[in-house]
């Protein structure tokens, strides 16, 4: 079994989005340890004594956004919205990575780290900007 | 005008809902007792079915129901009637659907498509339209109603106005080249969906469906599943990607429907990646052939232009881009004299589907390629020819067009002002290998609606309730574009009363009004008249009732603040208690009201002439290019856009559908392409199918032009097509410019820039 299937199928956690399910799209991405990774390239046995965080536990569920989250909302990073989940996730990781070597990354390398991530509707501009604004 | 929340940057109303992971589209729903449904596709392009066996699957634990064309009483698809949904006794792409599945799981639904068993006889398959178009060659749609006197043409377009002759004695210059356009697909961030819901009880079918025309949808499942519209509920679930995909009805629609409808129980079809490549809709390829001549003065004369598009084996809304690529070459610009003509040929080929711009994109990469080639053979500027030819306010075009406002000048003043052309006109480059340029092209699209149906309109219904909240029923759909935000702006500007006070609904065939869909870049316009035509009619129905109590008339009211305001007195009602002294005091009435918008749009006559939108949109661009000239990579550096827009309504949205305009023409450019052998898809993957991604963006600066068309809502336009229809030949444009070479086909991939930088070396033609 995939992660993703395990993640929306079994713990019908839907917010985590199948767009190819071939590791090229980045829609499926949640966080293992910290780190992004693709939910459909990834084996659910592996999920064992590791740490998994998806775009629905971002946040308590009491208050209302993360960081990431809301600076995508503020920025216009949405349109669709099939791409966001992935898209949050991926900059949720490179952010903490960032801030724990106390590294202000360049648009330049903000963009290198977006490209696993595909979006059709906005061009990326303000995806991008929202993650910038980050730092 | 000074307005509180119109022209303001306003995130869209849903953007929490999607960050959150919290939005339910078509792969996430789940209704009880659901089975999974499949489809069995053809193995070849071209053959004779002599017999579908499904005697073994049927056996397979699980499955509850196969279907094949033999099981169900169906009408043709499309607007030709030339697709069947299930196909009998021959197939003509490998798209085609022979037998669907429903059961327990799609595991055991896809093991039961391996069972079954069909016997071909595989013939040879025509993929080339001029092939097709021979007269010994074989009929390949049977349905083919064989338009223009050939059986292999689907539907034939022509054109013509002023004296083709007489303008091609006062040309100067002459230029003719064919220009060759590829296959490329919408690759919607979410594959295609389907969950169809029957119940035997009631005879009712429901579709949780990602149609982007929920009513036509409607009315086209009804006709073709027989059964009475009244009976088909449409709800779309939220929407993962558009872009003219899901206009068409497709054929694993109506058989989702009919496997609940033999089984009596829910059933959902999800697509794969390589499912959505394969079988979703396309854009169309095309070579156009196109002649063009202007005066020593560089005042374009005539045009002449041929197109063959690829149909495909099927009839979609693709082959009528006709339809708005005949106004690219009758109207943009000034031009005295226009000969068209365009030919939707079957092939053995998957059929097309309409994509983001219609046909407009390749329309535009022909005629701006030809002003650039008959400005270097008259010597002239290239800003310059498009400046002098430019279409102006007041013009009326030779189709018929009536360009009440034109912000064309203005929009490509601006880009030749900001891009640095002036600075940069002959071409210069860091070193002798990175080499950069200027290209430009403008563009012209409908700004407000396309009458191409019996109706343009959009319906609203409004609702305040007694805490002063208001609902939106709209007729028009979202599909992640944001009219819903735009919607709920407009709605907040009358009434004085905050955007967390509004609510839009839009997604269900049983509540919301008419509406002809979401297409032509036209929701803001026609959802946006429809919408302040039921606001002035709420304010009217409100402030006829607080006018009673503030003794004073209707001309003295004020909305703000959400309240109802005597200007004179200074007296002022909450509106929430102005709902409830209407609802529960005498008249006693709800505060609910209706209306119904039909743009003043004409249907253009046999000769396609005529108004046949309420206003047009106009942008120019120019794009900075840099070429490596050692491995024939293209670099976009900036992309400067001019955009008449009527009126920026939100200026996050309308950047949003620009850049997201211009980096999807950059795929087309630069890197997109279906490439087929023989009927077989090559490159079904994200892989092999190069899209942009955040490493190959541009700087995207964006200058827009506002017109404050009279006809639309606060003054805007119809725009969210246009950003991708002048960038492709734009960048062109200046690869060409830059090399010295002609690129005049797509995608320009690093191996066809080496090509053209080869063959210019040697001596030969691009």
């Amino acid at each position: 079994m995939l992660l993703i299937d395990l993640i929306r199928d079994e713990l019908k956690l839907k917010g985590t989005k199948p767009g190819c399910l071939e590791g090229e799209c980045g829609a499926c991405t949640v966080l293992i340890d910290g780190t992004a990774v693709n939910s459909c390239l990834y084996l659910a046995i592996n999920i064992h004594d590791k740490s998994i965080t998806t775009v629905e536990g971002l946040t308590d569920g009491r208050t209302s956004l993360d960081e990431v989250q809301e600076s995508m909302v503020n920025h216009g990073a949405v349109q669709c919205g099939f791409c966001t989940s992935g898209m949050v996730m991926a900059i949720k990781s490179f952010k903490d990575r960032c801030d724990s070597v106390n590294h202000v990354p360049d648009r330049d390398e903000i963009k290198k780290n977006l490209e696993g991530n595909i979006c059709r509707c906005t061009g990326y501009v303000k995806i991008i900007d929202s993650a910038e604004a980050l730092f | 005008m000074s307005y509180k929340i119109i022209g303001k940057p306003t995130p869209k109303l849903d953007a929490g809902d999607r960050v959150s992971g919290k939005s339910v589209y078509g792969h996430d729903i789940e209704l009880p007792g659901m089975l999974h449904g499949a489809i069995l596709r053809a193995k070849y392009p071209s053959a004779i079915i002599k017999s579908i066996d499904v005697s073994k699957a049927i056996k397979l634990i699980g499955v509850h129901c196969i279907i094949t064309a033999n099981d169900v009483d169906t009408e043709n698809l499309s607007y030709r009637k030339d697709h069947p949904v299930l196909k009998k006794g021959e197939v003509n792409c490998i798209r085609d659907e022979i037998a669907a599945v429903a059961a327990d799981t799609k595991k055991i639904a896809e093991n039961a498509l391996n069972l079954i068993e069909v016997d071909y006889e595989e013939k040879a398959g025509i993929f080339n339209p001029e092939e097709a178009l021979k007269e010994n060659a074989p009929r390949i749609n049977q349905f083919s109603k064989g338009d223009n006197g050939n059986k292999n043409i689907s539907e034939s377009f022509h054109y013509e106005h002023g004296d083709l002759e007489v303008e091609k004695k006062k040309s100067a210059v002459t230029v003719t080249r064919r220009y060759t356009l590829p296959k490329v697909t919408h690759a919607c961030m979410a594959p295609s969906n389907i969950t169809a819901d029957y119940s035997p009880i009631n005879d009712v079918l429901t579709l949780y469906s990602s149609t982007q025309v929920p009513f036509l949808y409607q009315r086209e499942i009804s006709q073709v599943l027989k059964i009475d519209p009244s009976k088909i509920r449409v709800i779309q679930p939220i929407i993962g990607g558009g872009f003219g995909s899901k206009l068409d009805l497709h054929p694993f629609e109506p058989i989702c429907a009919l496997l609940s409808m033999k089984t009596g129980k829910p059933v959902q079809i999800l697509f794969s990646r390589e499912e959505e490549f394969h079988h979703s809709a396309i854009r169309q390829s095309m070579v156009i052939d196109l002649t063009t001549g202007a005066d020593e003065q560089g005042n374009f004369t005539f045009r002449k232009a041929t197109i063959i598009k690829d149909n495909g084996a099927y009839t979609s809304w693709g082959a009528r881009t006709s339809f708005v690529m005949m106004q690219t070459f009758s109207s943009l610009y000034k031009v005295p004299a226009c000969v068209y003509d365009a030919h939707a040929v079957y092939t053995n080929n998957v059929f097309a589907g309409s994509f983001r711009g219609f046909g407009n994109p390749q329309a535009t990469f022909s005629l701006e390629r030809n002003i650039d080639l008959m400005a270097d053979e008259l010597g002239m500027d290239k800003g310059e020819i498009r400046l002098i030819n430019s279409n102006f306010p007041g013009e009326i075009t030779g189709q018929g067009l009536e360009y009440k406002s034109c912000g064309l000048k203005p929009a490509l003043e601006a880009v030749i002002k900001n891009s640095g052309y002036e600075a940069a006109k002959n071409g210069h480059g860091k070193s002798d290998r990175f080499k950069q340029g200027i290209g430009f092209a403008s563009m012209l699209h409908v700004g407000g609606g396309a009458k191409i149906y019996p109706s343009d309109g959009c319906g609203t219904t409004l609702k305040m309730d007694p805490y002063g909240f208001l609902t939106i029923l709209t007729g028009s759909s979202e599909i992640g574009q944001g009219s819903e935000t735009v919607l709920a702006m407009m709605a907040s500007e009358e009434l004085g009363i905050p955007l967390d006070k509004i609510k839009v609904i839009n997604s269900d065939t049983t509540i919301k009004p008419w509406d002809v869909g979401v297409h032509a870049s036209r929701t803001s316009f026609v959802a946006g008249n429809s919408l302040l035509g039921a606001l002035n009619k709420l304010k009217q129905k409100l402030g006829k009732r607080a006018t009673q109590l503030f003794n004073t008339t209707e001309e003295d009211l004020l909305f703000q603040n959400g309240e109802i305001q005597s200007e004179k007195s200074g007296d002022s009602l909450k509106i929430d208690k102005v709902v409830r002294a209407l609802h529960f005091k005498p008249p006693h009435e709800l505060c609910e009201v209706s209306y119904f918008y039909e743009p003043s749009s004409k249907f253009q006559d046999k000769e396609f002439k005529g108004n046949v939108s309420g206003c047009y949109a106009f942008a120019a661009q120019a794009v900075e290019v840099e070429v490596d000239t050692l491995t024939g990579k293209v670099d976009v550096l900036n992309v400067h856009v001019g955009q008449d827009v009527g009126k920026v309504l939100n200026p996050m949205g309308i950047e949003g559908q620009i850049d997201g305009g211009v980096v999807m023409g950059m795929g087309y450019a630069l890197s997109e392409e279906m490439i087929y052998e023989d009927g077989y898809l090559m490159n079904p993957t994200f892989h092999d199918y190069k899209l942009p991604t955040a490493r190959d963006i541009p700087e995207i600066h964006f200058y827009p032009i506002e017109t404050n068309e009279e006809s639309g809502p606060f003054g805007a336009k119809g725009m969210a097509e246009a950003p991708l229809v002048p960038t492709p030949v734009a960048i062109a444009n200046a690869v060409s410019n830059i090399l010295g070479v002609e690129i005049n086909s797509l995608p320009m991939t690093p191996e066809k820039v080496m090509r053209a930088i080869h063959d210019k070396k040697n001596g030969g033609e691009a």
